[in-house]
């Protein structure tokens, strides 16, 4: 071609810029809940990075395009620099969100938050009842949430809340809608559990059935006509009880950029135990280089990854052939279809979990444990993308 | 059970005379993405040119009259008042607008 000096390479589409990061500050954390994302073996991670570090990365990303910004662990409000974090972030031009058990959120802090520009709060709940958020956190932290949702109010924040669902509290969706309503959440995120990090681990205790599922789903419908926009109802997908993956982080390498607590940029903050990733660090390497060139971010980006049955699908665009981290897990090959999908050769192994879990509860759940280094409480982060159109 | 806490918030009403961006969204432009967009809670919205035009002007001063007057000034056209009544409305239903 006239002009044109390099044919050698295939064209490829440059990324754009990563819209989302997620600043997961430590995996500290004082809640030991059952259904956590974090990684189980916390021992393998390394030395939390520092303020002036988390300052660069946070300069670096928004440099290339985030806007916003997620606050998250572990237990954020364990760090005692998150004041100084929030403010930088903010005049750096970031939506800040802070992704929080409660833990920590006394009125003095939620002060000087406010005070650094801090924008939005997202609040975890384990259940409307305090004996099972007590349970299922290892804690007594439900009376605790509830005052910490008032201080969030009184500081005129947007409050998400947030409760992670699963067999055990699904009956009580009704419930846990009318405690949002009364601690004047404008969100409340029904998250059905996905199956990572320590909910993995404990499968087959938080497994629902799909009638379970169904009348929770009813319920909720119910309460959207009900309420209209004075709460706005989110029914994050139950993945296992679907035919079709969830468009897992919109698309690898394509506006999500995850930083653990120990300075590893991730695509997903699931990705730490993929095999034959090469996760950067950003100790070592400009977030530039990272998100445009690293083996780890270009591993599953774009589609030339994908094996058949994704190759030739007709909504590979539409939902990037689902959770890499998933496939890994359940197939053993993170490059393999979401089994999730009624089209992957290996989606009966998902069938059989959601079937076999009630025949498998001899081992008993396992609670976070803090025996190393602490972890995260919740499994919070979609694994979806939050980007929208108009 | 708790009679410290204030009544909910009502439902939002029908669209205002002064339409208003909700405190609750951020509108800012975007250099990374060449545009503007809505940010919220963990979530942003893009907006295409015109969405953002008039997005812009709802500052709780504007009517939707003035706001059609002033963008067919602006862009030297006419007959957009359906348009921008239209983002208005959306705005209004998804909780843009106050």
């Amino acid at each position: 071609m006239a002009g044109s000096t390099d044919t050698s390479a295939p064209t490829v589409q440059p990324p754009g810029p990563p819209l989302w990061l997620l600043a997961e500050l430590t995996y500290r954390c004082p809640l030991h809940c059952v259904f956590c994302y974090n990684p189980t073996e916390l021992e393998r991670t390394g030395a939390e990075l520092s303020t002036a570090q988390w300052v660069d990365v946070m300069r670096q990303a928004r440099a290339l395009g985030a806007a916003q910004l997620g606050f998250s662990g572990g237990e954020p409000l364990v760090r005692d620099d998150l004041e100084e974090l929030v403010q930088e972030a903010r005049r750096l031009g970031y939506y800040t969100n802070l992704l929080t058990s409660g833990v920590g959120l006394t009125a003095e802090r939620a002060r000087r938050l406010k005070d650094a520009g801090l924008d939005h709060v997202q609040l975890s709940f384990q259940d409307s009842t305090r004996e099972m958020n007590d349970f299922l956190s290892h804690t007594k932290t439900f009376e605790l949430k509830k005052r910490v949702a008032r201080i969030i109010k009184e500081h005129d924040w947007p409050m998400v809340m947030n409760c992670v669902l699963h067999r055990h509290n699904l009956p009580h969706v009704g419930a846990i809608i009318d405690m949002a309503l009364e601690l004047e959440a404008e969100y409340l995120e029904l998250a059905n559990t996905q199956y990572y990090g320590w909910a993995w681990r404990n499968r087959d205790h938080l497994m629902p059935t799909r009638a379970q599922l169904e009348q929770a789903e009813a319920v909720v419908q119910s309460y959207r006509e009900r309420i209209g926009n004075r709460c706005r109802l989110l029914f994050v997908v139950p993945d296992y009880f679907e035919e079709r993956p969830k468009a897992c982080m919109n698309g690898w390498g394509s506006v999500f950029l995850s930083i653990a607590p120990d300075g590893l940029a991730m695509p997903c903050h699931n990705a730490r135990d993929l095999p034959g990733l090469q996760l950067p660090d950003v100790r070592e390497h400009a977030i530039a280089d990272i998100w445009q060139r690293s083996q780890a971010f270009n591993a599953y980006r774009g589609e030339d990854w994908m094996q058949e049955p994704c190759r030739s699908c007709s909504e590979r665009q539409k939902d990037f052939g689902g959770c890499r981290c998933q496939a890994f897990m359940v197939t053993g090959d993170a490059a393999a279809t979401d089994p999730v999908c009624s089209k992957s050769p290996m989606h009966e192994r998902i069938v059989q979990f959601r079937e076999q879990a009630a025949t498998r509860r001899q081992i008993p759940i396992v609670f976070r444990s803090n025996a190393a280094a602490p972890a995260g409480d919740r499994n919070i982060i979609k694994k979806g993308s939050g980007i929208d159109a108009c | 059970m708790q009679p410290d806490i204030a009544p909910p918030s009502p439902a939002y009403a029908a669209p205002p005379g002064l339409p208003q961006l909700s405190r609750r969204l951020r509108l800012q432009y975007e250099a990374a993405q060449t545009r503007w967009v809505l940010l919220y809670p963990e979530g942003m919205v893009q907006l295409n040119d015109s969405a953002a035009e008039i997005l812009r002007r709802c500052d709780g001063r504007h009517s939707v009259a003035d706001i059609v007057r002033e963008l067919e000034t602006l862009f030297d056209t006419q007959g957009i008042a359906a348009q921008v009544q239209s983002l208005i409305d959306e705005g209004t239903q998804r909780g843009w607008l106050d």
